[in-house]
Order: C-alpha cells, then sequence, then structure tokens
C-alpha cells in the first residue's frame, strides 16, 4: 500500500497513481547494462520490461519508487534520497511509493543484510542523474539554449543567462520522448544536499501520529479475520479436532484447517474465521484439537546442550586453515582454551506477524503484507499458484519491526489459503503467543576456542570450533563440510595468527530457526572476541593494546579500534570499582566496535556508557546511522540479559513479553555512535554491525570491573 | 448484546460487541482508529496505550465495557496537525524507527508530561517502562521528553 508523506492528500494520491498516457516513468534496465536508463509513458512500462523508479506528471507531482521496504531501517528516506539527490528534488513533497515485487522494479525488492544502501547507492543515483539530464535537455530544447547553459535544482530547470526557469511538471512529457543518457554525470558529493546530511525521515510525522498503516492496520471491504491455532511442540502432527464449541462463539463464520510452511517443514494448523478479530480469538480457544507429538514433546534444552557440548569432541570440517596449527599448538609454551554457550532467541517484533490475502475470480490474488521480501512473495506465490505476475498485487507496508523474521513468508501462506478456502478477504494475524512459541528463532552456537602463546605474550596458535544447528535449509546440506553462514565472520577478522584452524560441527535440530539482525555473528562474536581478552590478560597486555599488536598491516579493523581508543579516552583511569571493554567485529554486512564502561553495583554492575564506532566508507545520513546503533546495543543488550528462548517438554518455555523479556527504558545504556566515514572504496552496512561487538565488549568490562569471565549467555547482570 | 457508547476523542461511537471484548479491538475494529496497536494482549508491551479519562491505560486488558461512560483519547485525539509538544519533540529528536510502538509511548509521554511538567530520568524510567521499543528508541524517546517539557 502507498505510504505517503504528511501533505499529501491520501485521495489524490490515490487517483493519480492510477495515471496513465500522461507523465513519464524512468527506469533503471536490468536487463541490459547496469545503469542503462529507459523511458516509456506510464502504462507501457511492463511492456517495455522496465524497472522505473521515478514518475513525473504534468502537475509536477513526483513519485519515487522505493524498492526496500521500511521497517524501521530508515529506508523510506535513505533509498528515495538516493534517486531525489541526482534529480535535484527535495525529498519534502516528493511521493514515496513502495514497490510490490513487480518485475519491472529488478530483483532487488528486499530488505536484509543490511544491504539496502550499500547495494543501490550508484544505481539509484543513476536513475535519478538521468532523469535529471532528460528534463535540461528537454527545457534546453524548448528554449532553444544550449544545455550547458542550463541546470536543474529544486525540481526546476534553470537558464543560467537569462535566469529563466521551467518546472519539472512542463518538462516531463518532452522529456519522456528524449534518448536515455547511458553515462549519466553523477554529481560530486561535495555538492550534494541530501546524501550524508542529517535529513528528516519523511515517516517520522506519520510515526508519531498512528497515521503510518502497517499490515495490521489494513482493511479491505468483506474482510474477514482469522486466528490461526499451531502445535504448541514442534513437529506434532494433526490427529483430529472438535469445532462445535467453537463454531458456537458468536461472531465466528467458520473454521479452516491450513498449513504453516517455514523453510522444510510442513506444519498443520486449525484456523478460525471470526466476522472481528476478537471473535476469531475466542472460537479458538473453544477448540479442542488433538495433536500427535510424534514423541517430539520429550525435547528440551538441557538434553540438547548436553547433545552440542558431546558434539564439540568431534573434529569437524575446516573452516579455515593458515600455517600449522595442531603442531604451533602443541610447541606453544603457554595454552588456553575455553568454551562459550549463547542461547535461542526470538525476533519478536512488536508488530505480530499477520497478512491481509484476496482472491477474486479464482485466480487474482491482492495481499498486504509486512514484509521484508516484496520480490520473494511475488516470486513465490505466482509459482504456488501458477498465476501470471500482474494476477498478483502485492502491498508492501510499513513493518512494525522486522529484524530477519519478515525474510520469510509462512504467516503469508496461511492468509493466502485461507481465503482461497473461503473466498473473502482474510486478515491473518498472529498472538504475541503464537510470535513467541512458534519462531523461528535464532539457534544459539557453541564456540570451543583454544590459543597458544609464546613466553612473552605473542599469538602462535588460534582456533575457533562453532558448534551449531544450521539456518540454511538446503536439500543439498552437506554436513561433512563448513557452514560459511554458521561460522560467519570468525576466519575474516584481520588479526594475524600465524597458525589457525577454525572448524565447524553441525548439529541436528527440528525447531525452525531463521536468520536474526546480524545472523550468525551476534554470538560468534561473543565467543571470539571475549577469547580474545582472555589471550590478552593471559599474555599480560592491555585488551586494546594486544589487540593492536595482532593488526600490524593498515586495516578498518585497526582504523576502528584506533577511533574507539581515542573516543573513549581508552588510557584515562576510571574510578575505582569501574571497568572497561573493547571488541569489534568484521563480517559480511559490515564493521563496528565498541568500548563499554561498566561499573561494580552490589553482586552486579552498572552500564556507564557504550561508545561505539561503525565503518561505513560512504555515509547517506549520519544520523539515522546512530539511530540504528543505539538500537542495535539495545537488541544485543536482551541477547545477553535477558532469557531468550528456553525449551520443554517440546516447547517453548517462553509464551509472551512477561517470560520472554526484552528491555526496557530504566535498563537502557547511554550510547554514543561514532561513524568512520571517508569515502572508503567499499560502502558497509549500518543495521546490523552494531550488534555483534556489544556483548563481548560488555562482557569484558565486567571482567575488568570485577575479574569474573563470563562464557555464557545469558547472565545476569544484577549479579554476576 | 448490550449496546455501548465509547466517547473517543470527544465523539461518541454506539457499538454493539462482546463486554468483555478488549477496549483495543473495540478502539481498532468498531471506532475503526488503527493509530492504537496491538502488541501483547497482556499488559506487557504497552503499544496500546491510550488515555481513559486522562489516565494511561492498557487497552488491550481492558474490557470495552468498563470504558463507557468515560473519556477515551488515543493517539489520532492527541493532536489535529501533529503538532503537539511530545510529537514535536519525537520529529524534532527523529525517535520512531519501525514506529510501531510509538503511538503507546507518545501517550504514556503525554501524560507523564501532564503529571510532571519537568521530569527528571527516575521520573521518565518510572512512567514508560511499560512501553517496550524492540528498535531500542529509548535513548530518543528520553531526549524527546526532556525536549517535549522545554517546548510545552
Amino acid at each position: 500500500m502507498e505510504q505517503v508523506i504528511s501533505k499529501i492528500d491520501r485521495r489524490k494520491f490515490l487517483k493519480f497513481t492510477g495515471i496513465t498516457g500522461a507523465g513519464f516513468i524512468i527506469g533503471l534496465s536490468l536487463k541490459g547494462k547496469a545503469g542503462a536508463v529507459s523511458v516509456a509513458k506510464a502504462g507501457d512500462v511492463a511492456s517495455y520490461g522496465l524497472t522505473p523508479f521515478v514518475m513525473i506528471e504534468k502537475n509536477g507531482t513526483i513519485t519515487i519508487f522505493n524498492p526496500k521496504p521500511e521497517m524501521g531501517q530508515g529506508t523510506f528516506q535513505s533509498i528515495p534520497s538516493l534517486i531525489a539527490e541526482e534529480l535535484e528534488v527535495p525529498l519534502t513533497g516528493v511521493i514515496i511509493q513502495q514497490t510490490g515485487g513487480e518485475k519491472r522494479f529488478g530483483p532487488g525488492q528486499s530488505a536484509g543484510g543490511s544491504s539496502s544502501v550499500r547495494g543501490s547507492y550508484f544505481e539509484l543515483r543513476k536513475v535519478g542523474a538521468s532523469a535529471k539530464e532528460m528534463l535540461v535537455q528537454a527545457a534546453a530544447n524548448q528554449w532553444k539554449v544550449p544545455v550547458e547553459e542550463c541546470y536543474a535544482e529544486d525540481a526546476k530547470v534553470y537558464h543560467k543567462p537569462s535566469g529563466k526557469s521551467i518546472g519539472y511538471g512542463d518538462l516531463a512529457e518532452a522529456a519522456a520522448k528524449l534518448e536515455v543518457p547511458k553515462n549519466p554525470k553523477l554529481k560530486d558529493p561535495k555538492d550534494f544536499k541530501l546524501l550524508g546530511k542529517n535529513t528528516p525521515r519523511p515517516d517520522i510525522p506519520l510515526k508519531s501520529s498512528g497515521r503510518a498503516v502497517f499490515g495490521i492496520d489494513v482493511e479491505v471491504p468483506g474482510m474477514v479475520y482469522a486466528s490461526v491455532a499451531h502445535s504448541p511442540v514442534f513437529g506434532a502432527k494433526l490427529v483430529s479436532y472438535d469445532d462445535s464449541a467453537a463454531k458456537k462463539v458468536k461472531g465466528v463464520i467458520g473454521v479452516e484447517k491450513c498449513q504453516r510452511i517455514f523453510g522444510p517443514y510442513t506444519y498443520d494448523c486449525i484456523a478460525v474465521i471470526g466476522e472481528n478479530y476478537w471473535a476469531a480469538i475466542q472460537g479458538r480457544k473453544a477448540l479442542t484439537i488433538k495433536w500427535d507429538n510424534q514423541g517430539n514433546d520429550k525435547f528440551n534444552s538441557k538434553d540438547y546442550t548436553q547433545y552440542l557440548h558431546d558434539l564439540s569432541k568431534q573434529d569437524g570440517a575446516i573452516d579455515k586453515e593458515v600455517g600449522d596449527f595442531d603442531k604451533a599448538y602443541s610447541d606453544a609454551p603457554v595454552k588456553l582454551d575455553a568454551f562459550y554457550e549463547t542461547p535461542v532467541v526470538s525476533h519478536s517484533p512488536i508488530e505480530p506477524m499477520n497478512c491481509v490475502a484476496s482472491w477474486t475470480d479464482g485466480n487474482k490474488l491482492e495481499i498486504w503484507a509486512s514484509t521484508q521480501v516484496p520480490g520473494g512473495i511475488m516470486n513465490e506465490f505466482t509459482k504456488k499458484y501458477n498465476i501470471p505476475e500482474e494476477n498478483l498485487t502485492l502491498h508492501t507496508m510499513f513493518s512494525g519491526g522486522a529484524f530477519g523474521r519478515r525474510l520469510y513468508t509462512d504467516f503469508v501462506g496461511e492468509a493466502v489459503q485461507l481465503s482461497k478456502a473461503i473466498g473473502k478477504p482474510v486478515k491473518v494475524l498472529w498472538t504475541r503467543e503464537d510470535d513467541t512459541e512458534q519462531g523461528p528463532f535464532r539457534p544459539m552456537t557453541f564456540s570451543a576456542l583454544k590459543a597458544g602463546l609464546s613466553a612473552d605474550g605473542k599469538t602462535l596458535a588460534f582456533q575457533h570450533k562453532v558448534i551449531s544447528p544450521t539456518i540454511r535449509y538446503s536439500k543439498n546440506y552437506d554436513k561433512t563440510k563448513t557452514d560459511g553462514t554458521m561460522t560467519e565472520g570468525i576466519s575474516e577478522q584481520k588479526y594475524e595468527f600465524p597458525n589457525m584452524k577454525n572448524l565447524y560441527v553441525n548439529a541436528d535440530f527440528h525447531i525452525p530457526v531463521a536468520a536474526w539482525r546480524a545472523v550468525t555473528s551476534t554470538t560468534l562474536a561473543f565467543a571470539h572476541e571475549s577469547f580474545i581478552d582472555e589471550m590478552a590478560v593471559k599474555a599480560n597486555k592491555d585488551p586494546m593494546e594486544f589487540r593492536l599488536g595482532l593488526l600490524t598491516k593498515d586495516s578498518d579493523t585497526k582504523t576502528v579500534l584506533q577511533k574507539l581508543k581515542e573516543v573513549s579516552n581508552w588510557d584515562k583511569p576510571l574510578p575505582a570499582g569501574w571497568g572497561r571493554g573493547v571488541a569489534q567485529y568484521e563480517f559480511f554486512a559490515g564493521l563496528a566496535g565498541y568500548v563499554i564502561e561498566v561499573s561494580k553495583k552490589g553482586n552486579g554492575v552498572n552500564i556507564e556508557k557504550a561508545y561505539a564506532v561503525i565503518d561505513l566508507g560512504t555515509v547517506v545520513n549520519p544520523d539515522m546511522v546512530k539511530a540504528q546503533v543505539e538500537g542495535a546495543a539495545v537488541m544485543a543488550l536482551t541477547a545477553a540479559i535477558k532469557s531468550g528462548i528456553t525449551f520443554e517438554n517440546g516447547q517453548t518455555v517462553q509464551k509472551n513479553f512477561n517470560t520472554n523479556q526484552l528491555v526496557r527504558i530504566n535498563e537502557m545504556p547511554k550510547v554514543e555512535v561514532h561513524i568512520l566515514a571517508n569515502g572508503g572504496p567499499k560502502i558497509k552496512g549500518v543495521g546490523e554491525p552494531g550488534l555483534p561487538p556489544f556483548a563481548p565488549a560488555l562482557c569484558n568490562a565486567i571482567y575488568a570491573a570485577t575479574g569474573k569471565r563470563i562464557r555464557k549467555l545469558p547472565f545476569d547482570i544484577h549479579n554476576v | 448484546m448490550p449496546e455501548y457508547t465509547l466517547n473517543v476523542n470527544n465523539k461518541d461511537y454506539k457499538i454493539d460487541v462482546d463486554p468483555q471484548m478488549p477496549l483495543l479491538w473495540a478502539i481498532r475494529d468498531f471506532v475503526g482508529l488503527k493509530g492504537t496497536k496491538f502488541g501483547c494482549g497482556i499488559a506487557q508491551c504497552g503499544a496500546c496505550t491510550v488515555h481513559l479519562d486522562g489516565t494511561p491505560i492498557r487497552s488491550c486488558s481492558f474490557p470495552a465495557s468498563a470504558a463507557a461512560g468515560k473519556k477515551i483519547t488515543t493517539i489520532e485525539g492527541i493532536s489535529e496537525n501533529i503538532d503537539h509538544a511530545v510529537q514535536k519533540a519525537w520529529i524534532e529528536m527523529q525517535v520512531p524507527q519501525c514506529g510501531y510502538c510509538q503511538s503507546g509511548q507518545i501517550m504514556s509521554a503525554v501524560a507523564l508530561l501532564k503529571n510532571k511538567p519537568h521530569p527528571t530520568d527516575a521520573d521518565i524510567d518510572a512512567a514508560m517502562q511499560g512501553n517496550l521499543c524492540r528498535c531500542g528508541t529509548y535513548q530518543r524517546i528520553r531526549s524527546a521528553i526532556h525536549r517535549a517539557a522545554e517546548l510545552v
């Protein structure tokens, strides 16, 4: 569904999105050369196979199509601003419309892996630049003046010598007939008006007034509501159910079987359909369902933890080998080893999973969803139901948090099945209990670490062995090989170890697991960077200097540590009872580090301050980057000190926020964020890198303050 | 089933629903105001916070029938033009990320400032800890409440 900035009247917007003929659309052709741009009249777009991101109407209204779903990470501003910067239009007054998986917008219609800005930075700027050049050319043609005498600013083209100007709306039709520049000139970053600046986000007023429309808020005519009962025990099979009481509940209009399909799993479910949501919920409570637990009700976290410990004795598959670890370790005069554990955690976006689906004429499907993957939904459901793309209309809604959970479409599938079954638009809305109980979850990783040091504290040998289930659901999965998703980052750290052998041992797990914000780095960084600290202690060296000593060559990691040292006043003594810790982690999404200061408080600690440094190369919106890192720190803190998800009798112990607790405002530490954006060749991600190094920096600080080494998450911050 | 009159944002709505239906669902699905959000259903997250005669309550755990005859204020009712001091501060500090919890955060903040025009950090902790934010905007919420106190 269209999300409109505050000043635009919604009805007017709906009217002109139905535009045909007038105006023009500029798009980035992903079929041809990267950056090649074509123009077509609106309405003809599909036949050209283009991916149009800009629409300008005769009345001057500009619409920018945004292929990156907004889930709090700021793509509603950062992505359109890439186009707007080069197009020379201010973002205020522009209509931003989320794309719905349409092929013409290309394959990149998803948000995940901190990839939105770094993946679009040049391509979408070229789209804006091409459109601008055509508009300038159109003005030059109209005025019969050399194009060099014209320039664009604030949605107008100006003629420098005469000072006259003309608005984009008056140029759109003529511009659309021009040839598209193949290599549009991009602006010099020093001339940027939006990029690199603290530009306010257009969605903020909507989100400060209850006007932002999330998936849960969608209402369509004739819509009914569904609450879906899933087995609390993973892997149970439906035996029978009695819906006679449910059907007697006022407002209940039916009970339907459906399936939740997640990765390799297909679970039977019973949906109660109601005239309103409360009726559906009451009806669901009145269901009697008999499940065959298939023995899965014996599963519990305690036994599974033991299983992972047993697996850790296996050699494992080699992830990366440098030199001769075995010999170097065996010869080393100083040895240390440690075992680290992390928990399963939930995504728990505050907007529970939901979707509205509506089938009409038996072969036309309309979906409204808070999702990270509009492109994925388009692919999956057109294939599954064998309908052409034009028969599926997807409205990508604002997501009330996602964190990886909305990369998956299990809840969309439920709504699509139910609408098909009953022939009405259906809103499926999971309860918080469904969301907490059903997963998918971030899996735990366990880590066995070893290091060999020389007598004077030099690192001779290093090993990180990961033991974990995998989030990669592939038919061709080979358990005898390493799994880069589950060893994420451990072999890419810049520390110069002369001998290193990293290993992976895969564990079976029958519970749905998934990517979580910063994926496996969120657990591995804790083990990796805490153990580096243990090595520093063993070597009797300052943890910051020990790390820098392992980084003789220039690297972004070294720069981040040096910056942390500077901004945290690392060398300045702290008050008695305080301690500070450092950690960094580089992985596919990017690179960040923290220095955290804690003070002793009773049997536990208080977090006094967290200094964060994030390395980006190039920054689009510094304030948004700071917000992302502040938020990542909170999410990392929850994962470090709250219960996470545990299992007993085959199901989650935690069912809602009373037991699956999240950090609250009174537990929020002060976070000070510093951005490194020196125009490096590689643009790094924003949303995720602030997470992984938080827990190890905190635990290293706790060691410095108390002498207690935390090797297992979660831990009780009030009683270390 | 009896009919109730709910006064929401100074407007009366007659609704005919199960008296035990939580006020949240009456507001969202019958009155039709979607700014108030569902997060947990057990008064743990605060996304559903509205004011009942000026006092913040968790509408997910409050029967609709018990709100009859009282003044209910939702996020839609605090200003016409997104210009309440709290909203201005929220925009100035760029508080929301996903934004889903923010209606509830703002309703709690508005009530806090009514009782304590110049809250301390401890006051903010006490008044706001019933509102979860999974995106982690707490630091900005704190700054924005202090800022709103200046703007009031």
